[in-house]
């Protein structure tokens, strides 16, 4: 069976061209850079080409890129770099729809003293930037927005708020994991502090990050160890996952528009085909300030765990938010912020593209997703009565 | 992704018995929309009064469908207080075992049953002259009703957190709003007597002491009184409790509830910050 896969929010391929400059760092150029002989030093030079691919596709300095080991990596190392050099400072900002990389890093903090403010949305998933400077106070360490959300795909004004912050003299970082490769990001053009990129969300392996800093900010290392990464962050080099990193960021720039074209294409017919083909349906979150790639649909009455096993038997991949695909008791907490009734939250699934998917699949997909929905209703004792009542009007 | 076993999926992909049978012996319903998992359980009896047919309708995940579509196979032939005795466990079992966090599915299957079996044997579903109101938590107008007279309710918010109607898909807000108005156009009963602080105190104490200790210990939890405010009863959630999911549900549902019912309408409970 072939495999549709849209989920690509969650992870992504490794592009072949990715893993085609990676693979000679396994065994054959498997030097370590730091090494006095030219077999380790060598790859060094590699490293630094990779720095500069990453950083052209911010819009950065080479020097403002640090290599870590993940997303969450990153958001951590900028979160406590801002609480260790401004110890003064007790104060945090984030939003409700952090993703558990911020939100549990800043719940653990605030049982250790710290004070966390999380920032409503709307019922779009929308920021107000007035909350923001509401919350800010001479207290305030950092404030942490993400820049796409990964369930809804909505867009934060990340670049207003860091001005806002910086006005105050405050931190900004942002998670940006969802929203580099997807949208256009040019580190010049804003005042943004510091930055976290995930490898494997932009068709690099998994298990590389990216810490941006800019220049001129101070920074206390998350891992302290080595010289590595101007000790900014201890631990050998992950040299092939820095290679692919590279590589991905490289393909990312010549990307850029097909995403914002083509995959944006794909997306919006797949939502419009769904939403008319299946009855009491909904799009979660703003549709206008959204990422290309990705669609957020609620269907009522039935079970998003449900649905999600009966794609995988026709090998389509995608994800849900509701409470039953997490073992908790409740659905995602990025639908609840947004005030998505549980009776929508519950059947919610995620579609999530990449420049990988074809009109086919997405066809696919639209022809499939009704009778999928269709049977569970057919199971589920709210259909009917919804469905006789709007008959009845 | 969840590890199920090939019965659990089997059962998922071809629900057995799926349905509702007309005029049966008995018939249930469990759950709600709002709570994300939801089951309809009919049955019927043959002339020896063994379950001849039972049929369901689930909304909610795999496990739950498939909790259910077993939960009808394994009772047919059986006599009544043989059903009974079916437990989750034993659904659990038929189907090859279910992920522990999803041991709740099965839980629900069990619950219609018995819902669907007191059904039969003549236990008054609803009050004579109730009407469900929210269809998400089967509140009836009588218990609407009741919970604004006796609690003072001011607004659609109060009667959502003290009957839960309401707060499901919402469909029910306006009939709620209705009888909020009737109720309050009502001539006023006696109130309560105002209580002193001291009193009031003590028998917030008396009651967390009496009425709400004993059910979180029997969870392995404890609750503990930081301080009292006016009507800010500030606690923390000790023991199992203390590291509980639910233990925000816990603290308004439960003990907010019961010091609402038992002390003051006015009270707030609230965590005590960690």
């Amino acid at each position: 069976m072939k495999t549709i896969y849209l989920d690509n929010n969650a992870t992504t391929k490794v592009a072949d061209e990715v893993m085609e400059a990676m693979l000679p760092y396994f065994n054959r150029l498997y030097g370590n850079p730091s090494s006095m002989h030219t077999f380790g030093g060598q790859v060094g030079q590699r490293i630094r080409d990779a720095r500069e691919q990453v950083a052209a596709l911010l819009g950065a300095l080479p020097e403002e890129i640090v290599f870590t080991s993940c997303g969450t990596e990153s958001d951590n190392a900028a979160i406590h770099s801002a609480l260790m050099t401004r110890p003064d400072k007790k104060h945090i900002v984030i939003s409700r729809v952090e993703h558990p990389a911020v939100r549990a890093l800043c719940s653990h903090l605030g049982t250790q003293g710290y004070k966390i403010t999380e920032l409503p949305v709307d019922k779009n998933g929308l920021l107000d930037l007035e909350n923001l400077e509401i919350s800010l106070t001479p207290d305030t360490a950092i404030v942490s927005l993400m820049w796409a959300n990964n369930e809804t795909g909505v867009i934060f004004p990340v670049e207003a708020a860091a001005k806002m912050a910086h006005d105050k003299g405050i931190l900004f970082h942002t998670d940006a994991v969802q929203a580099v490769g997807k949208i256009p990001i040019n580190l010049k053009n804003n005042v943004i502090d510091m930055l976290s990129i995930s490898g494997h969300k932009l068709h690099a392996p998994k298990g590389i990050g990216v810490l941006y800093i800019r220049r001129g900010t101070k920074f206390s290392p998350f891992l302290i160890g080595g010289h590595q990464e101007k000790s900014r962050r201890g631990g050998t080099e992950n040299t092939a996952g820095i290679v692919g990193l590279g590589k991905a960021c490289e393909l990312a720039v010549k990307n850029i528009n097909t995403e914002n074209i083509r995959v944006k294409q794909l997306r919006d017919k797949l939502e419009r085909e769904l939403l008319k083909k299946i009855p009491q349906s909904r799009v979660n979150g703003d549709i206008q300030e959204r990422l290309p790639n990705t669609t957020n649909i609620s269907f009522e009455y039935v079970e998003g765990e449900a649905i999600l096993l009966l794609m995988n038997e026709l090998g389509i991949c995608a994800s849900s938010g509701s409470a039953c695909t997490s073992g908790s008791l409740q659905p995602s907490h990025v639908l609840r912020a947004m005030g998505v009734p549980f009776t929508m939250a519950h059947g919610s699934i995620r579609f999530s593209l990449s420049v990988y998917n074809t009109e086919e699949e997405v066809d696919f997909v639209i022809e499939k997703m009704p009778a999928i929905i269709e049977r569970l209703r057919g199971i589920s004792p709210f259909w009917n009565q919804v469905a006789q009542a709007c008959t009845n009007q | 992704m969840w590890e199920y076993t090939d019965k659990v999926k089997e059962h998922f992909l071809n629900p057995r018995n799926v349905g509702e049978i007309e005029n049966p012996d008995g018939a249930a319903e469990v759950g709600s929309l709002a709570c994300g998992d939801a089951l309809k359980l009919t049955f019927k009896l043959d002339e020896n009064k063994r379950i001849k047919e039972a049929m369901f309708k689930t909304f909610g995940c795999a496990s739950a469908i498939a909790s259910s579509s077993a939960l009808t196979e394994m009772i047919k032939g059986m006599t009544l207080d043989e059903a009974l005795k079916v437990s989750n466990q034993d659904i659990a079992q038929y189907l090859g075992g279910l992920p522990d966090e999803k041991m709740h599915c099965s839980v629900m299957g069990k619950q219609a049953l018995e819902k669907a079996i007191e059904n039969y044997r003549g236990a008054p579903a609803l009050e004579p002259g109730a009407k469900i109101i929210c269809e998400c938590f089967g509140v009836t107008d009588k218990e609407i009703e009741r919970a604004i007279r006796e609690n003072n309710l001011a607004t659609l918010e109060d009667v959502t957190h003290y009957t839960k109607a309401g707060g499901g898909c919402g469909n029910c807000q306006d009939a709620i709003a209705q009888i909020l108005e009737r109720v309050k156009a009502e001539p006023k009963a006696e109130t309560k007597p105002k209580l002193t602080n001291i009193q009031k105190i003590r028998l917030i104490e008396e009651t967390i002491e009496r009425e709400i200790r004993p059910s979180l210990k029997h969870d392995g939890g404890d609750i503990e009184v930081i301080d009292i405010i006016g009507n800010r009863v500030i606690v923390a959630l000790r023991g199992a409790c203390a590291t509980c999911r639910a233990s925000n549900i816990t603290l308004k549902d439960f003990v907010e509830h019961r010091l609402r019912e038992l002390v003051s309408p006015d009270i707030n409970v609230e965590e005590a910050s960690k």
